[in-house]
């Protein structure tokens, strides 16, 4: 939720040229105006570079090797086959099949992933965009002490936060004993089995806070100044919201979103700890399940090949949008 | 008595905002509360997660059995899960801060790469991530091997975006007039950046050190599909592994002294961060610490 500078086309700062030409001629390269030299930095940068390269980049490809690899009949161990020529797409086609084809096996998780998280997104946004916009705009002295409350789920291991769920929606839990309102009425709602409304809830109470950053950031440095004059020339409230705050803060509901839908994609133990139930199960859950089970390793590296690029596409996407923007809050 | 009429308190533009301050309100409740309740339960004298039978320590150190103090499991996987954020940060923060300084002055394909590859791991959702390094330890033969040494490799790439991200934003506000100046007075580059540019960088290095030791000790999918046996688990393993199969209160115990350790580090580091970027305008922002550079 911090800005980051991407590649714009900022000058190549002259000193590269002059210190090549320096070491063209044997001489010292002499300090000019501007620091360092390429080896200076690109010296720096290669540590990280290099452990992107083998513990990031690298790694992708041997999930590639292993969903076009081969599977030892016996053992029911993977085999990553390395050369993309000899790669053997029966396994990929298999999960495919049972997405799209006639024997739709995996479909229905497919469709709950997308309904859940789509609403779960929505729901955050619905949830994040007026409390962000109280506490940028609004708050005045509280401010300070509001981002604070605000970020303190931030710092709360997100599993504790599900416990405290899971303790609370217990069937004798103090959810349902406040909707009896002491023996008023009866309610023995079985939250915690196989309900699609306690996930998405659950999706909702875990991912907001990083919703609530981003919208706050884009909030506070849209110009106070615009929606007073807005107001000065006559719009009513909705419409200075709806034509200049919404358009000014577009870019962060964006990002927004892009923080919190991209995770939960992969998530799968929200489910897990709040429905455990099958027909809950999300595609998170269908790469948890398979990546461990003897001979499935590859259907789970199929699984992870459609999360990578259904979450890639959109980022390239909006990357691409903002080239021109200069920078990006991610 | 036009000001009490409803249509005049509507058009007023500076009633105060009750619609939104309430619904803060309740976001904020409904946000802190269950944790609150969780935290309350772990000192429960009984063994129930939804009675109340009086305050006691008894999950944390009183009961022989079970509380956190006494069972070694509980007790190893914070112990574990506190030694992976101090490894993990130890090697992130060098390694990123080194990588933010390369990338932002470094212009060219291999660094633009690089940068695209920072972002991408940054907001791509960490299953994937973990899953990749799990084929490699368990298909491969490498130096990442499942337990705590496969943890940290994989922690660290994880992580090594927040340094970045942070270190560069604060480069932008530095500027270059600094290390300009340092070497048209005699230093060397190398100098410059070590002895001019690092002392500049310290409330940005403090503060991605603290933002990943917090993240490093909350995190649970990467940690889980790395972790060898029952030896390398941490907190949040424990409690994917006991939450639905009706634990004890030494389970919130445990969270709760996970939770401390996570506030106590922070507060710590959002002071430390004011003490660093004293005298700054515009400094000791709480917006930092929630990688809001």
């Amino acid at each position: 939720m911090a800005e980051v500078e991407t590649e714009t086309d900022r000058p190549v700062p002259d000193e590269l040229e002059e210190s090549q030409a320096s070491r063209r001629r044997g001489a010292e390269p002499e300090p000019q105006k501007g620091v360092g030299s390429r080896w200076l930095w690109g010296g720096l940068a290669l540590p990280g570079i290099v452990w992107l390269c083998l513990l990031f980049i690298a790694p992708l490809y041997v999930v590639l090797a292993i969903i076009f690899g081969g599977i030892d009949p016996i053992l029911r161990q993977p085999v990553p086959v390395w050369n993309p020529l000899d790669w053997d797409f029966s396994q990929f086609n298999f999960v495919m099949g049972r997405i799209f084809g006639p024997d739709p096996y995996f479909r229905p998780a497919m469709i709950r992933t997308v309904a859940y998280v789509a609403s779960a997104s929505l729901i955050c946004l619905v949830i994040a965009y007026p409390v962000a916009y109280f506490t940028a705009r609004l708050a005045g002295r509280w401010k300070g002490l509001l981002l604070a409350a605000l970020i303190a789920p931030f710092w709360i291991s997100y599993m504790m936060r599900m416990l405290a769920w899971v303790n609370l929606l217990q069937t004798d839990g103090l959810v349902n004993k406040t909707l009896s309102a002491g023996g008023l009425f009866n309610v023995h709602y079985a939250w915690l089995q196989g309900h699609s409304t306690t996930v998405i809830l659950g999706l909702v109470y875990g991912y907001v806070p990083y919703m609530i950053l981003p919208l706050y950031a884009g909030l506070d440095r849209a110009p106070t100044a615009m929606l007073e004059a807005a107001r000065d020339l006559g719009a009513s409230r909705f419409q200075t919201f709806y034509r200049v705050t919404w358009p000014l803060t577009r870019t962060a509901v964006v990002v927004s979103l892009l923080v919190t839908t991209l995770p939960m994609l992969g998530d799968y133990f929200t489910v897990d700890l709040l429905s455990g139930s099958p027909s809950n199960s999300m595609i998170g859950n269908l790469i948890n399940n398979s990546v461990l089970t003897p001979g499935e390793t590859g259907q789970a590296g199929a699984f992870v090949l459609i999360v990578l690029v259904v979450s890639v596409i959109p980022m390239f996407i909006y990357l691409r949008s903002t080239r021109s923007g200069t920078d990006i809050a991610v | 008595m036009s000001t009490l009429s409803p249509v005049s308190w509507w058009r007023n533009p500076w009633r105060k905002p009750w619609g939104l301050m309430i619904v803060t309100a309740l976001y904020l409740t409904w946000s802190l509360l269950p944790v609150a309740v969780a935290v309350l339960f772990s000192f429960n004298a009984g063994r129930s997660r939804v009675t109340w039978q009086g305050f006691s320590m008894r999950w944390y150190y009183g009961d022989p059995l079970r509380s956190v103090w006494h069972d070694s499991s509980l007790h190893a996987a914070l112990v574990h899960t506190l030694w992976l954020g101090v490894l993990a940060t130890a090697i992130t923060v060098p390694l990123g801060v080194a990588l933010a300084l390369g990338l932002d002055r470094w212009r060219g394909r291999i660094p633009s790469g690089a940068n695209l590859a920072v972002i991408v791991s940054f907001v791509l959702p960490e299953i994937l991530m973990a899953v990749s390094l799990l084929f490699v330890a368990t298909v491969l033969v490498s130096p990442l091997k499942l337990g705590t040494s496969g943890q940290v490799l994989g922690l660290v790439t994880f992580q090594l975006s927040w340094p970045v991200v942070i270190v560069r934003a604060r480069l932008l506000t530095i500027g270059r007039d600094y290390e300009e100046a340092a070497v048209d007075l005699g230093a060397s580059p190398a100098g410059a950046v070590w002895r001019v540019l690092m002392k500049l960088l310290y409330p940005a290095i403090f503060a991605s050190a603290v933002l990943v030791f917090a993240d490093v000790i909350d995190d649970f999918i990467l940690v889980r599909y790395l972790s060898g046996d029952s030896s390398t688990e941490t907190v949040s393993i424990k409690v994917y592994n006991t939450a639905r199969a009706a634990p004890t209160p030494a389970l919130n115990a445990l969270t709760t002294l996970l939770l401390v350790t996570a506030l106590i580090v922070v507060t710590l580091g959002y002071l430390g961060y004011r003490w660093f970027t004293r005298g700054e305008k515009g400094a000791g922002a709480i917006d930092v610490f929630a990688g809001e550079s």
